[in-house]
């Protein structure tokens, strides 16, 4: 079974850090990535660009509207993903817990439809 | 109208009935029907009736019994309501009589929670839910707060916590204490159940997590109402005193800026000096018995830890020798990768990692965090750098706790500046 480990952080608070701890910031998502993929749980990851470089497109009477910025107002936004193979549920939480996303923001856990 | 003074007083009174008493509830009200998850929705009810009564009438003298009395007569209404019929009327009868000839206000009502106990953690019922299932049912944790300190999704641990006590009551399993011939094997469950509640709680360190600190707390607290309730038993003693030993160091894993500090690092000043004391004292008693167990050596082994850090005596061969007792009552790889670490400082690297390619046959290893990090530190001894650098990065991706990744990833680096100077 197939999940997706949404990480939602504040990325000012990256950017905020000094190089030196931005490094070790990088390195223990490294280290995760890598245990992702010695396990063999690793289907696909990606980091996202910072949200306020993106845009919201939504179709409302017929007409396309576009707005800068993220979806929702809040601090923490979408800030990258893990797409994992793990055996259930329990499994899935047991690496979103891992996740270095886990302790500066929150890590979403959503099971991937498969039918 | 109700004053905000007799409400918290209501409140308080309810609270302090939860931590010593609702175990002994529930066992009392179920103990007949084996009814688990009826019993608590009654004593539930119970709580919601004193907390509206008590405020207005005062606290009863016996609150135990009151909330007894309640939650037995919301039963007999529900047995009254479900079902109809000749027998069944008589069964209630049958309660509503226990109700009026019982007088729990005169004699202390027996303490059945052990029979509860170890119905929880009966072998018909799967083993990943015997901590969660006497978390719930014998002490009141509520299902959200065990959820999180298990690591797993609240509406999951409530399906598997229903499921539980539904076959409690359809496998008709016993509330009863099991027969001596039976008992250590019984017990090694309950014991096991307990210990999985504590290394729950052991795992947050720094007491932020207020669910997992308590948990450890409340692991601590069972095992003393199991010692209470079955003494002498040198398991529950080893258990008692192995918790106590971890527990006394609580404070000394982290260091001001909130970092992690292996034990060897530790300053001893910091432990809680009464705890050690209690955890020495029970693994004597528990060994004037001659009946030795999982529980009694792993105590032994914080003790042998704590020996070395006051006396500055190294007993490494020692340490070595109680994991060599452990791994024969089980072969557990996470026994071979501690003994593995103990065989470093007796005989050098090069053999610990020879001990530790034999544990690694085992598949779960390679989600094990413990395992990767003793790995990466016997190959950074013998020199392996890549190897290591390469085991140190699991052992970061691995760890759930970010003081001790921080730390991992300063042994890595550390790894890296020698490597540039050689």
């Amino acid at each position: 079974m197939q999940y997706l480990l949404l990480i939602h952080s504040d990325d000012s608070g990256f950017f905020a850090l000094k190089p030196a701890e931005q490094q070790l910031a990088i390195g223990a998502y490294m280290a995760y990535t890598e245990a992702l993929r010695k396990a063999g749980a690793l289907v696909g990851s990606n980091r996202l660009m910072p949200s306020t470089d993106a845009a919201i497109v939504r179709v409302a009477n017929g007409k396309s509207q576009v707005l800068d910025g993220p979806f929702t107002d809040t601090k923490e936004q979408l800030g990258g993903y893990y797409l994992i193979e793990a055996p259930d549920l329990d499994a899935a939480i047991a690496w979103a817990a891992r996740c270095p996303g886990a302790g500066h923001g929150a890590v979403e856990v959503r099971p991937v439809r498969t039918n | 109208m109700t004053v905000p003074e007799d409400d918290a007083r209501a409140r308080a009174t309810v609270d302090a009935v939860v931590r010593r008493s609702y175990g002994k509830l529930v066992a009392l009200l179920a103990i007949r029907t084996r009814d688990v998850a009826g019993a608590e929705d009654a004593l539930s009810d119970a709580f919601a009736s004193a907390l509206a009564d008590w405020p207005v009438k005062g606290c009863p003298a016996n609150p135990e019994a009151w909330l007894l009395t309640v939650a037995r007569r919301k039963l007999i209404d529900v047995a009254r309501r479900r079902r109809s019929g000749e027998k069944a009327a008589a069964e209630w009868q049958l309660l509503a009589d226990e109700l009026e000839t019982n007088d729990f206000l005169e004699a202390p009502f027996p303490d059945q929670r052990l029979a509860l106990i170890f119905a929880c953690a009966h072998p018909a019922i799967d083993a990943t839910i015997h901590a969660p299932l006497i978390l719930q049912v014998v002490l009141g944790l509520d299902a959200a707060t065990i959820a999180s300190a298990f690591l797993m999704s609240p509406a999951a641990m409530g399906q598997r916590l229903v499921r539980a006590k539904h076959r409690i009551r359809q496998a008709e399993i016993p509330f009863r204490i099991p027969r001596r011939a039976e008992l250590p094997e019984r017990l090694e469950a309950v014991l096991d159940a307990v210990y999985a509640a504590f290394a729950e709680g052991w795992s947050d360190p720094v007491g932020t997590d207020v669910a997992r600190r308590e948990l450890a707390d409340e692991a601590i607290f069972l095992c003393r109402v199991i010692d209470g309730l079955l003494p002498n038993e040198p398991e529950v003693l080893g258990l008692l005193a192995l918790m106590l030993h971890a527990e006394a160091r609580r404070a000394a894993r982290r260091n001001v800026d909130g970092d992690y500090v292996p034990l060897a690092d530790q300053d001893a000043a910091l432990w809680d000096a009464n705890m050690v004391d209690e955890a020495e004292s029970l693994l004597l008693r528990a060994s004037t018995h001659n009946r030795i167990g999982r529980y009694q050596i792993e105590g032994a082994l914080q003790s042998a830890h704590v020996y070395r850090r006051r006396s500055g005596k190294a007993n490494w061969s020692e340490v070595v020798e109680l994991y060599n007792a452990l791994l024969t009552l089980s072969r557990s790889p996470v026994v071979e990768i501690n003994r593995a670490l103990a065989l470093a400082q007796v005989q050098g690297a090069h053999a610990a990692l020879g001990a530790l390619d034999a544990a690694a046959s085992d598949r779960r290893l390679v989600e094990y965090q413990p395992y990767w990090a003793a790995r990466a530190e016997l190959l950074a001894k013998v020199g392996a750098r890549a190897d290591a650098r390469h085991a140190y990065d699991i052992a970061i991706g691995l760890e759930r706790d970010a003081a001790v990744r921080r730390f991992l990833q300063q042994r890595r680096a550390a790894l890296s500046i020698a490597s540039a100077d050689s």
